[in-house]
């Protein structure tokens, strides 16, 4: 088993798990009942993404655990997401903005990961593009109808940035687990990473005459296990059942 | 949530190549590019359509329920609209 290896691929699960359960908690309490299904849609992408990887992580390290097992059986430190999915949804605008930092950086992410030499992964990364690419679209577009909305809207998505901009840094974090993936060929060239998604996001954020924070707080921490005070909460509740009933089925 | 509500839409959507687009709803959404969306996502969800229409309820002219009569029932009556009057020649299958 190469550590690197699994713990890469459980970066970019975990993102797509916790990710897709913080917007599943909208289902049934969306603005309204056309947005209520998009976010639902969005989250199975989501979880879709986290399935494939997770048993593509669980096959990595070979040692009879499935996908499953990762997903509902780990401790909090065992997972490796950024720390910007497991905020909290906030209001509807919080919710777009934290998808938004977030399908910016995961659409380049993808497409570079289509020549990975890891064929499990290339493969799952262009059909997952595809979901991407429109999150990403519906994202940007409810960043801008806000942000250059009314007074109100526009004022309350300016709060989501400030509140949320201090995650964006992570999303660049790079360690050694990094440069063995780069050496090995499975991760390709990344170092533009950084520029084109600020090129995304400033270009959308000109648009929605929203300004980023002066203030250059980066707090990360997630891809090493190191998490803020939710992913526990999100945890117990994801867990709760497989913990409570080993080996259930439903 | 204000008590405003978006427009209305109608969706119509063409379900594979050659097929014409079809009535399936409608939706609220605040401007055209919403609308698509949503459509997309409240009515294609188990890959029902190729292709998507919509366009502003308010667009859609109606013909009148109280003007029935005048409007549909003479054409009841002219059954020779129908191309129900010919003899189908011997060794024509498939009509």
């Amino acid at each position: 088993m190469n550590q690197a290896h699994v713990d890469f691929v459980l970066r970019i699960a975990d993102d797509s798990l916790i990710l897709g359960h913080r917007l599943s908690e909208w289902c049934g309490h969306g603005p309204v009942l056309e947005e209520d299904i998009a976010m639902t849609n969005i989250a199975l992408d989501l979880i879709g993404q986290a399935t494939s990887l997770l048993n593509h992580a669980a096959s990595l390290q070979g040692e009879g655990r499935t996908g499953d097992d990762l997903a509902f059986l780990r401790f909090d430190r065992e997972y490796r997401n950024l720390l910007l999915v497991e905020q909290p949804n906030g209001d509807f605008g919080m919710t777009m903005m934290r998808q938004f930092l977030f399908d910016a950086y995961r659409t380049i992410l993808f497409e570079r990961l289509q020549s990975s030499s890891d064929e499990m992964i290339a493969a799952i990364a262009e059909k997952s593009l595809k979901e991407t690419k429109y999150h990403l679209k519906h994202s940007s577009e409810w960043v801008i109808r806000l942000g250059d909305g009314t007074e109100e809207s526009h004022a309350r998505i300016q709060e989501s940035l400030n509140t949320l901009w201090r995650y964006a840094n992570e999303l660049f974090y790079t360690d050694a687990v990094d440069d063995e993936m780069r050496n090995a060929g499975i991760l390709p060239d990344l170092s533009d990473l950084r520029q084109q998604w600020e090129n995304t996001v400033n270009h959308v954020f000109q648009e929605a005459t929203l300004t980023i924070p002066a203030n250059n707080w980066k707090q990360e921490g997630g891809r090493k296990g190191m998490h803020s005070e939710y992913l526990g909460y999100i945890l117990a509740e994801m867990q709760y059942m497989q913990r409570a009933y080993p080996n259930m089925e439903w | 949530m204000s008590i405003k509500e978006w427009p209305l839409w109608e969706v119509f959507i063409r379900s594979k190549q050659g097929l014409n687009h079809k009535h399936v709803g409608s939706l609220r959404a605040a401007d055209a590019e919403m609308a698509l969306e949503n459509a997309r996502d409240v009515y294609t969800r188990r890959s029902e359509g190729i292709s998507i229409w919509v366009v502003e309820s308010n667009n859609v002219f109606a013909s009148d329920p109280s003007e029935s009569q005048e409007f549909f029932e003479p054409a009841d009556s002219k059954i020779y609209r129908h191309p129900t009057f010919y003899d189908v020649p011997d060794g024509i299958s498939h009509m």
